[in-house]
């Protein structure tokens, strides 16, 4: 049968009473297919939502002010989501995304600090580790044949502790940084809103790789990798090379990620950026895009990191404690996996 | 098709597309092929048969690439040739469809057809940005599968998990047809099929054969290979135990040569 919109006749022989059955339109069946066809619909519809509770709840929700601050908020996470879905969207997972990114970002700002590196060259260098650390990742994914999970929880604490011997532990403040590593964290007006140019980048790098994903042969093979890498073998798609430039772009998103914490924060510290690692993982998975791999798209990624965001800013503006804001995510976390599973189920 | 046909198929004068001479392969200590020799002449079907452990897979896998035979020489179109990769047999215009299916569940339809040869736009948009003609690629797909007479299977952006077996079995064999240039291997394409699932795709290798592609179809469902081969390629323990006719043999002869209880 092709996709119904009508449960017409079976087309061929004899009526086959069990397939119209299982074909039939109910209402739910119906929701559930356009979901399974448009994978962003459910967060979309999940901001929506919470968007307007939180908007009653509290008046102050609705400010511009304070929309522009969710998108800051958002910027950082927002963009290791993006190197994250890319690793999720081909079965894998990255737990050494925060890692990556604090690395990165401790070294484009001690080079420009300390020893006195031209902005640009430092943000190069930095770029230079994501793509390095990117590569190691992919490497030992494709050559030693480790699950991701396993490569990413060893490299986690390895660049962790890179970071820590390279920084000696202290943090870079952004007044001593040259102008250009703190842009991003810099503000400007368009219309009653403040946008950072943080957001802008963090945008942009979205409109870039959906378009690379959706629009191009590479992009149509990260999911055919992440949908069945057997199959993807057999059909011609070198499955490592696709792999391998999966790591490599994820470690140049990161980079870029670094130069945005840097701007909003306002500083380069080894410590914390950990728990972006979940948070990423969080925005992806509520985004619609599937840990089983093959199935998802950025912009359901972005849609996942502003609910994260908008739940998190929406709770504490309406006076609950922070363990309720963590509270919430996990309780998305289960939802937006549940539903991923029923949607799953449709026509299969 | 009839006696004459196959007689004609069989006259010495018309070249083989596909020539296998002495193909050994071994794996460790186990021997897989113990010197095949098989020839596929254009326009008919040649299924190969076999038990378990005959060496049916091995044999496939040395003619498209996915194992490299550790002697013995393979032609096509009389040119020796040496696959290394599946692709290199692909590139031969050898196009095999796997047992395992070598599909994308979630990718739709068109996008199957043409995974690992998707086509970009034309002028500037395809050659710089690389951007995918997907328009074009829908439209070919339809081609394709209108021509193969895959009726079913109109919309080409259903992903393909949304079909059933016998329709994702025929996503596979339009791909195959599509761009096999020269061959199309079916690996047990009726096995995990229905009744009237596997009469179409049964239907879908006679309509190949008639467009003048071979085809070479492994099967253990011997009313399937009776019904639709030309000529049967018998394994028995690494060797070809004989190439009958469903015309010259009967199936318990067929199972008696595959089984050993008799010879040709």
């Amino acid at each position: 049968m092709t996709q119904q919109q009508t449960a017409g006749p079976p087309t061929t022989g004899q009526a086959d009473l069990a397939e119209e059955f299982l074909d039939r339109q109910t209402p739910l069946n119906r929701v559930r297919n356009v979901l399974h066809r448009y994978p962003a619909v459910s967060p979309a519809l999940v901001l929506l939502i919470a968007v307007i509770v939180f908007g009653l709840l509290n008046d102050r929700f609705l400010r511009v002010e304070n929309l522009s601050l969710i998108t800051q908020q958002v910027s950082v996470v927002g963009t290791l989501a993006i190197a994250q879905t890319l690793i999720i969207l081909t079965a894998g997972i990255d737990l050494s995304v925060g890692a990556i990114m604090i690395l990165s970002s401790m070294v484009t700002a001690q080079l420009a600090v300390n020893n006195g590196l031209p902005a640009a060259m430092a943000l190069l260098v930095g770029l230079l580790v994501g793509l390095a650390t990117g590569a190691l990742n992919g490497l030992l994914v494709t050559r030693l044949k480790l699950p991701p999970f396993i490569v990413t929880l060893g490299t986690l604490n390895i660049f962790i502790a890179l970071t820590l011997l390279y920084s000696n532990g202290a943090t870079v403040r952004g007044t001593s940084m040259p102008g250009l590593l703190t842009w991003t964290g810099t503000t400007f007006p368009v219309g009653p809103v403040r946008i950072s140019v943080g957001v802008v980048v963090m945008i942009l790098l979205y409109v870039l790789i959906a378009f690379i994903l959706g629009k191009t042969a590479w992009g149509r093979h990260v999911y055919a990798v992440g949908d069945d890498k057997e199959a993807a073998r057999l059909a011609g798609i070198a499955v490592n090379k696709v792999l391998m430039s999966v790591y490599l772009a994820a470690g140049a998103v990161l980079a870029v990620g670094a130069w945005i914490q840097i701007g909003r924060t306002n500083a380069a510290s080894p410590n914390g950026g950990v728990d972006l690692n979940l948070d990423s993982i969080t925005a992806v998975v509520i985004g619609g895009t599937s840990l089983f791999g093959g199935r998802g798209s950025v912009w359901g990624t972005l849609l996942g990191a502003l609910i994260v965001g908008v739940f998190r800013n929406g709770l504490s503006l309406a006076g609950l404690d922070v363990l309720y804001q963590t509270l919430a995510v996990g309780v998305l976390i289960i939802l937006a996996v549940s539903i991923d599973q029923w949607i799953r189920k449709a026509k299969s | 098709m009839t006696e004459t046909q196959y007689q004609s198929a069989h006259t010495e004068t018309r070249q083989p597309i596909m020539q296998a001479r002495n193909l050994v392969k071994t794996f460790g200590r186990v021997v897989g092929l113990d010197g095949v020799s098989l020839d596929l002449y254009p326009g008919e079907v040649l299924a190969i048969i076999g038990d378990n452990g005959a060496g049916k897979s091995t044999l496939i896998k040395c003619l498209t690439g996915a194992e490299i035979p550790d002697s013995g020489e393979l032609r096509v179109s009389g040119q020796l040739v040496n696959f290394k990769r599946p692709q290199d047999a692909r590139a031969h215009g050898i196009e095999t469809v796997y047992q395992n299916l070598a599909v994308s569940p979630a990718l739709d339809v068109a996008s199957n057809l043409f995974l690992g040869r998707e086509e970009r736009l034309p002028g500037p948009l395809g050659k710089y940005f690389r951007v995918l003609d997907t328009k074009g690629m829908r439209r070919k797909a339809k081609q394709e599968l209108t021509t193969l007479g895959i009726s079913t299977l109109q919309d080409v952006t259903v992903p393909v998990e949304n079909l059933s077996g016998g329709q994702r079995q025929a996503v596979a064999v339009a791909r195959a047809a599509a761009f096999g240039s020269k061959v199309v291997v079916l690996d047990e394409p009726t096995a995990a099929l229905g009744v009237r699932e596997s009469n179409q795709v049964l239907q879908l290798v006679r309509d190949l054969r008639d467009r003048g592609l071979p085809v070479i179809l492994i099967s253990h469902n011997m009313p399937h290979v009776f019904d639709v081969a030309d000529r049967i390629h018998i394994q028995r323990l690494g060797k070809c135990a004989a190439t009958i006719t469903p015309q010259s043999h009967s199936m318990t002869d067929a199972v008696a040569i595959m089984t050993g209880a008799a010879t040709a």
